[in-house]
C-alpha cells in the first residue's frame, strides 16, 4: 500500500535493477505466507527482509532461491522473466542461498563440498589435482583462508557458511540470498561475515538479507523491505529509518497490548519445579526454581542451550549430572514418560519433528499422552476419547478441519494448539514451552499468550523460552538468559528489557565492541 | 460451525489428503473384488468350496505371519527373519514331536518363535542395530540352527496322529488350520485396532520422537511387535508342519518373508510405518494368492506370475509414495 507498487528509492539510482518481484504469493495449507510481494533491489545492493517469525521473510527467500515454487507472481532477473523447479536450476541463472544451518557433506573435503556437483572431469572422473587448483584461486580472490583438504565436518558453523558463500561464487552467482546468516554466530565471527558480505557488494554481487538483527540490517543494507502477515508494509532506504521505526513497521502496533496483564504470583507461592546443577550435552550446571503460578522465561541465542536445558529437564536426553525436582519432592525419573506422571508437560520445539502425529487425526493427537486414563484393560475407549478429545480441542480454540482429519490439514497456529490440548489433558503442575508461537500467524499468537498466561492464573508454573524478545518480556514474570550452556543472569521487574537480555546474550560482544 | 472468519479454511488441502488416503484403503479391496468375479466367471472351478477352501489352508501361515508383521512395519520396524522362524518352529516342533507329545512340541515351537522375536526386539532396540540388517542376520543364523537340529534330514511325523489333529481336525467342514488362523488374525487386528498398544504402534512409527516425547516408551512398543511377529511365525511353522506331518531345513523357508512382505505392502500398509490395518494385509494376501490360483487354474505360464507379482508390488509403493506426497 505504501511504497511497495513504486520502484523503491534506493542507493544507487544509477544502477539497473536485477531482482524484480511482482505480486508473489504463497499458501501452505491455509496459512497465507506471502501475499502480493512486489520488490526490486538493483545490482550490488544490499537488500534486507525484516519481519517478525512468520512474516514470510524466509518463504520469500526460499521462493527467490528456487527451493519453494511461488502460487502466483513473477520473478525478474535482469528483465527477464525466470521460473525455478529447484535450487539448482536456481543456481544455474545465478541465484545462491546460504541457510542459516549450512548445508555441507561432513565427510569431504572443504575443496570437493566447494565443487559438489560441478566437479572437474574427466570421462566421468573427477580431476582431483585440478579440483584442488581451482579451490585456492577461488579462494585466494574471494579473500578466504579455509583449508581446501580439511573435511568440512570439521570446520566451525562460521566456516562452514563460507563453504557455501564459495561454493556460490564458484558457480557464478550473482544473486545471493541469506537467510539469518549470523544467528548461529559468535559476535566476531558475525563481524567477520559482515565483511564479506560488504566486499560481495562492493564486487558487483546482489545480496538478498533475511535478518532478525535489525543493527546488523541498519549497518549493512542499502533498503529494507519491512514484511507482515505475508506483505510488504514499506521498502525504503536504511538511512531514512531506524531500530524503532522499523519495529512499528514489523509490529503495525503498540507492543504492549499484544500481551495478556501479568498476575504477580503470590509472595510465598511453592516452588513446583527445582533445578539443581544440571548438565547435560548443552547444558552446564544450570539451577534455578519455578514458583508456582510463574511464567520463567528462557532467552538467549539460536544455539546458547535452551532447547537442550528443556529436555534434559524433561528427560529426554541423558543427564550428565544434576537433580529434577517436581513439587514438593519427587525427583524426577529419567524419561519423558515418567515425566508426564510426575506432572511435567513439554511442548516441544518442533510441531513437525517432535510434536505431531501428521499421519493421524487432531484427537488422537491430543489424546496420546492420556490414552491410558481413557481406557480400560488396554482398550481404547472410543466414545470417551472422542468426548474427551473434543471437550479440549474446543477449549484450546482449535479451528479448521473435523477433528477427526488428519492433524496435517490444519494450519500451524491451529496445530500447535492441538499440542497445547494434549498437554492440557495431562493435567500437569509444569509446563515448558518451547517456542510456543513459531511459524504461527498473529491471531493464534495472542490465543497461545491467553492460553499460557491462563496457565500461570491457574497456579501452574510455565518454563517458557522463546527467540523473541518481545514474547519473552511481554509473558515473563523473570527472565534467565542462557549463553553457551550456562545461565548467566536472571532479569525481572524493571531490569526486564531488550537491552539487557541482548546483552546478556551476547557478553563477549560487549566486551569486544 | 467452524470459523467463518477463517476464509483461507484448508478445504483444498483437506480433499486431496482424503482422496489419497481413501484411494489407497479401498484400493486393494476393487481390484481384489474384480480379480474374483473375472476368475469366477473365467474358470469354473474356481468359485467351489474345495478350491477356495484349499487358497485358505495354504495361505493360513502366510496370513498369520502378515497379520503380525503388519505391526512391525507400522511401529516403524520390519521383521526379514519370519521366514527362517517359521522353518525354525516347524524343525523344532517335529523333533520333539518325534519322542515327546504334541503339547510339548506345540508349546516348544511356538515358544522358540517369541524367544527369537524377543532376541529381535533386543537387537533393534537394546543394541540400535537397523531392523532391516539385524533381522536379516538374525535370519541367517535361525537358518543355520534349523539344519543343527534336522541334520540335513527330512523329519518325517506321518505316524503321530497326535501332532497332525492341530491343523487337520475338521469342525464345521473346514479344518482347524484355517479356524486357527482367522482366531490369530482377529486377535491380531484387534490389538492393532482397539487396544492403546496398537495406537501406540501408529504413534512409533509415525514419528518416534513425538511419540516419545508424548510419553510413548517407543523401544518397549517395537519390542512387543517383534515378539507378535516372532510368535506368530512360530505358531505358523507348528501349523504347517502339523499340516503337512513333516519338517525340514530348507532355504526356501527364507524367502516366506518376501512373500509375507509383498502381501503387507500391496494391501496397503505403508513401508515407511505408521500407517496400515490388518485387514489391509488380509486381502493383500489373498489378493496375491488368487494370482497365483489364477495362473494354475487358467494354466497360464507360471513364469509371468512372478512379473505379476513384481508390477503389483511396485505399483503399491508407487501409490505410497504419491499419497505420502500429497499429504
Amino acid at each position: 500500500m505504501t511504497g511497495a507498487d513504486a520502484p523503491p528509492a534506493a542507493a544507487g539510482e544509477s544502477s539497473p535493477v536485477y531482482l524484480d518481484l511482482r505480486g508473489l504469493s504463497k499458501h501452505f495449507g491455509g496459512v497465507r505466507a506471502l501475499d502480493g510481494v512486489t520488490l526490486s533491489v538493483p545490482k550490488g545492493a544490499v537488500h534486507a527482509l525484516v519481519g517478525e517469525n512468520g512474516a514470510g521473510k524466509s518463504t520469500l527467500g526460499r521462493i527467490v532461491a528456487g527451493v519453494l515454487p511461488p502460487d502466483g507472481g513473477a520473478i525478474r532477473l535482469h528483465g527477464r522473466v525466470v521460473a525455478f523447479r529447484s535450487p539448482r536450476e536456481a543456481l544455474d541463472h545465478g541465484v545462491a542461498a546460504i541457510a542459516q544451518e549450512p548445508s555441507i557433506v561432513p565427510h569431504l573435503t572443504v575443496a570437493q563440498n566447494v565443487f559438489l556437483g560441478a566437479e572437474p572431469r574427466h570421462a566421468g572422473f573427477i580431476r582431483r589435482r585440478r579440483l584442488d587448483r581451482a579451490y585456492a584461486t577461488l579462494a585466494e580472490s574471494a579473500g578466504f583462508d579455509v583449508p581446501g583438504g580439511m573435511s568440512a565436518g570439521r570446520l566451525r558453523t562460521s566456516e562452514q557458511q563460507k563453504v557455501e558463500i564459495l561454493r556460490a561464487l564458484s558457480r557464478n552467482a550473482q544473486l545471493i540470498v541469506m537467510d539469518e546468516p549470523t544467528a548461529a554466530l559468535g559476535a566476531q565471527e558475525a563481524r567477520h561475515l559482515h565483511e564479506i558480505v560488504r566486499r560481495l557488494a562492493g564486487g558487483g554481487k546482489t545480496i538478498l538479507l533475511i535478518s532478525h538483527f535489525l543493527g546488523e540490517v541498519l549497518e549493512l543494507a542499502d533498503a529494507v523491505t519491512v514484511l507482515r502477515d505475508g506483505r510488504v508494509v514499506k521498502t525504503s532506504p536504511t538511512a531514512d529509518e531506524s531500530e524503532a521505526s522499523l519495529v512499528v513497521a514489523m509490529l503495525g502496533r503498540p507492543l504492549t497490548s499484544t500481551f495478556p496483564v501479568k498476575r504477580r504470583p503470590a509472595d510465598d507461592a511453592p516452588a513446583v519445579l527445582s533445578v539443581r546443577g544440571l548438565s547435560a550435552p548443552g547444558v552446564v550446571d544450570a539451577s534455578f526454581e519455578l514458583r508456582a503460578g510463574e511464567i520463567l522465561g528462557l532467552a538467549g541465542l539460536v544455539g546458547a542451550g535452551r532447547t537442550e536445558l528443556a529436555r534434559a529437564i524433561f528427560g529426554a536426553v541423558r543427564v550428565e549430572s544434576g537433580e529434577v525436582v517436581i513439587g514438593a519432592g519427587t525427583a524426577l525419573g529419567r524419561s519423558p514418560s515418567r515425566s508426564l506422571r510426575a506432572g511435567l508437560a513439554l511442548v516441544p520445539e518442533s510441531r513437525k519433528d517432535d510434536g505431531l502425529l501428521f499421519l493421524r487425526s487432531s484427537i488422537e493427537n491430543a489424546t496420546l499422552s492420556r490414552l491410558g486414563s481413557l481406557s480400560t484393560a488396554g482398550v481404547v475407549r472410543r466414545r470417551r476419547e472422542r468426548r474427551a478429545g473434543r471437550e479440549v480441542l474446543e477449549r484450546c480454540g482449535v479451528r479448521g478441519a473435523s477433528f477427526s482429519a488428519p492433524v496435517s490439514a490444519l494450519s500451524g497456529g491451529n496445530q500447535q494448539k492441538v499440542l497445547l490440548a494434549r498437554v492440557l489433558l495431562c493435567r500437569p503442575d509444569v509446563v515448558i514451552a518451547d517456542e510456543p508461537t513459531r511459524g504461527v500467524d498473529v491471531g493464534a499468537k495472542r490465543a497461545i499468550y491467553d492460553f499460557l498466561a491462563g496457565l500461570a492464573e491457574e497456579g501452574l508454573g510455565v518454563l517458557l523460552i522463546s527467540s523473541e524478545l518481545e514474547e519473552v518480556i511481554g509473558l515473563s514474570h523473570r527472565v534467565l538468559v542462557m549463553r553457551r550452556g550456562r545461565l548467566v543472569s536472571e532479569l525481572a521487574g524493571e531490569e526486564l528489557t531488550e537491552d539487557a537480555i541482548l546483552a546478556a546474550a551476547f557478553a563477549d560482544t560487549q566486551a569486544a565492541v | 460451525m467452524t470459523a467463518g472468519a477463517d476464509a483461507s479454511s484448508p478445504t483444498g488441502v483437506l480433499r486431496r489428503v482424503d482422496w489419497a488416503a481413501r484411494l489407497r484403503g479401498v484400493g486393494i479391496l476393487l481390484p481384489f473384488v474384480i480379480l474374483f468375479v473375472v476368475l469366477s466367471l473365467t474358470s469354473s472351478s474356481f468359485f467351489t468350496k474345495p478350491n477356495l477352501l484349499n487358497i485358505l489352508d495354504q495361505q493360513s501361515a502366510t496370513l498369520i505371519i502378515a497379520a503380525a508383521g503388519t505391526l512391525v512395519l507400522i511401529a516403524g520396524g520390519i521383521d526379514l527373519s519370519v521366514g527362517a522362524i517359521y522353518g525354525f518352529a516347524g524343525v523344532t516342533s517335529a523333533h520333539f514331536a518325534l519322542h515327546h507329545s504334541a503339547g510339548v512340541a506345540i508349546v516348544l515351537g511356538v515358544g522358540a518363535g517369541l524367544l527369537i522375536g524377543v532376541g529381535n526386539g533386543i537387537v533393534t532396540t537394546v543394541f540400535r542395530i537397523n531392523a532391516l540388517i539385524g533381522t536379516l542376520a538374525m535370519s541367517f543364523i535361525v537358518g543355520g540352527c534349523s539344519a543343527l537340529i534336522t541334520k540335513g534330514n527330512l523329519l518325517v511325523l506321518f505316524d503321530k496322529e497326535g501332532f497332525g489333529k492341530l491343523a487337520r481336525t475338521e469342525f464345521a467342514t473346514v479344518t482347524t488350520s484355517i479356524w486357527l488362523m482367522v482366531v490369530v488374525v482377529i486377535a491380531i487386528g484387534l490389538l492393532l485396532a482397539t487396544t492403546t498398544a496398537g495406537r501406540y504402534m501408529y504413534a512409533a512409527g509415525g514419528n518416534a520422537e513425538a511419540a516419545r516425547l508424548a510419553g510413548v516408551r517407543v523401544d518397549a512398543v517395537r519390542m512387543l511387535t517383534f515378539a507378535i511377529s516372532g510368535t506368530a511365525a512360530g505358531l505358523a511353522g507348528v501349523i504347517d508342519t502339523s499340516r503337512v506331518l513333516s519338517a525340514q531345513a530348507s532355504p526356501n523357508d527364507t524367502a516366506l518373508a518376501f512373500t509375507v512382505l509383498a502381501g503387507i505392502v500391496v494391501g496397503g500398509t505403508s513401508i515407511m510405518g505408521g500407517e496400515g490395518a490388518v485387514w489391509r494385509t488380509v486381502v493383500g494376501v489373498l489378493f496375491i494368492a488368487l494370482i497365483g490360483n489364477g495362473y494354475l487354474l487358467l494354466q497360464f505360464d507360471p513364469l509371468y506370475e512372478q512379473i505379476t507379482m513384481g508390477a503389483l508390488l511396485l505399483a503399491a509403493v508407487g501409490l505410497d509414495a504419491l499419497s505420502r506426497r500429497h499429504g
